[in-house]
């Protein structure tokens, strides 16, 4: 791993970027939102489980956020399985202990 | 500024994203055979399907100063019927011997299945015999990590080289393995998985600009054929050298294609 500093200075990069990601900071607070205000299907969905176990992984103060949540989001097996239930992928380990 | 975008699926995208793309630099493209977003019907569907990148699709790019080269395979979403897959590996072999056919890909792994696997191994066997580079599509999302692992283990187990494979949509949590073992990782900037540009320019600061490059994969969903141009934006306001920005989106890619004698710019 090379870990070389971004070049653009601390500032720039909260002026950059800090209202892009606000903005997807609130749709996430939006999303929980709708979910709670929506009906039917599974009461505890293991997308939005996944979601709510990855929230925190965002202020631990520990680095490597993004490769962490992924981590979290994947499936840890490592054995080909015998058949897939459909071609697509959900987002995130459906077995997975959220 | 000159680039070259090394996984594009032109078939999926009109002449005026070609004449975009040269505008803004774009010389050359590699088409890996892909999912056509529906299961093909009939082994003759690839076969006409691979004429249309072998034949076809150069001239449509050649009228634009575009350089057209491409893989060929059977992708891992028609793979689970081995019957099928095998009817398609029958044929590649006379495709690999066009002008503009860089290798064997997009092969790889999509549900990580053993149907999906064994026909994935058969490839790379058909790889290795003819000498050629190949060109790997991981999975997606919870599906990438382990697909990933599985499809080095099986490229190892055949004696392929790392450094004429291509492991391609790499994120920060496979970028690190896939460069540690000795592969080349593509990075594939998509406006709501794979990398943003944003993303891929952070991954080249934290793991170098060594056997890393950036492509688009533009094709049939939300994807954008201008993203190459777009992650050179994002390197330069951040204050990267413009030297930095030509290694990883033409200097690498020409690097890893040229290993193939038929990959030429002139």
């Amino acid at each position: 791993m090379n870990d070389t500093p971004c070049p653009m200075p601390r500032p720039d990069v909260i002026d950059t970027y800090f209202q892009e990601h606000r903005a997807k900071l609130i749709d996430i607070a939006a999303f929980l939102d709708r979910v709670d205000r929506s009906s039917g299907g599974v009461d505890d969905d293991v997308r939005v489980r996944a979601l709510h176990k990855a929230i925190p992984l965002l202020i631990d103060g520990r680095g490597d956020r993004a490769r962490r949540i992924l981590e979290l989001l994947s499936d840890p097996t490592t054995d080909p399985v015998d058949q897939a239930p459909a071609k697509g992928a959900i987002g995130v380990d459906p077995n997975g202990s959220y | 500024m000159k680039y070259i975008d090394p996984h594009i699926h032109m078939v999926s995208r009109t002449t005026d994203d070609y004449a975009r793309m040269a505008q803004a630099g774009c010389v050359a493209v590699t088409e890996p055979a892909f999912w056509a977003g529906f299961d093909r019907s009939s082994a003759q569907g690839f076969y006409d399907y691979f004429r249309q990148l072998t034949d076809y699709e150069p001239r449509r790019a050649a009228q634009f100063g575009i350089r057209h080269f491409c893989w060929i395979c059977i992708n891992p979403k028609e793979a689970e019927d081995p019957a099928f897959a095998r009817e398609v590996i029958k044929f590649i072999p006379e495709f690999l011997g066009k002008p503009n056919v860089l290798g064997v890909g997009e092969v790889g792994l999509n549900k990580n299945t053993r149907n999906e696997l064994a026909i994935l191994e058969e490839q790379i066997a058909l790889a290795v015999e003819h000498e050629q580079l190949i060109l790997v599509h991981t999975p997606h999302l919870e599906d990438k990590l382990k697909g990933t692992r599985l499809t080095m283990d099986a490229l190892e187990a055949a004696g392929a080289q790392p450094g004429r494979v291509l492991i391609d949509h790499v994120e920060e949590h496979t970028v690190g393995e896939v460069l540690g073992r000795g592969y080349w990782a593509g990075m594939t900037l998509y406006p709501d998985s794979k990398c943003t540009p944003q993303r891929a320019v952070d991954i080249i600061e934290q793991f170098g600009s060594e056997r890393l490059w950036i492509n688009s994969a533009g094709d049939w969903g939300v994807s954008d054929p201008l993203s190459v141009p777009k992650c050179h934006v994002e390197m330069l306001r951040r204050g990267h050298p413009r030297e930095l920005v030509e290694k990883i989106s033409y200097e690498n890619p020409r690097a890893f294609l040229s290993q193939s004698p038929k990959f030429s710019l002139d």
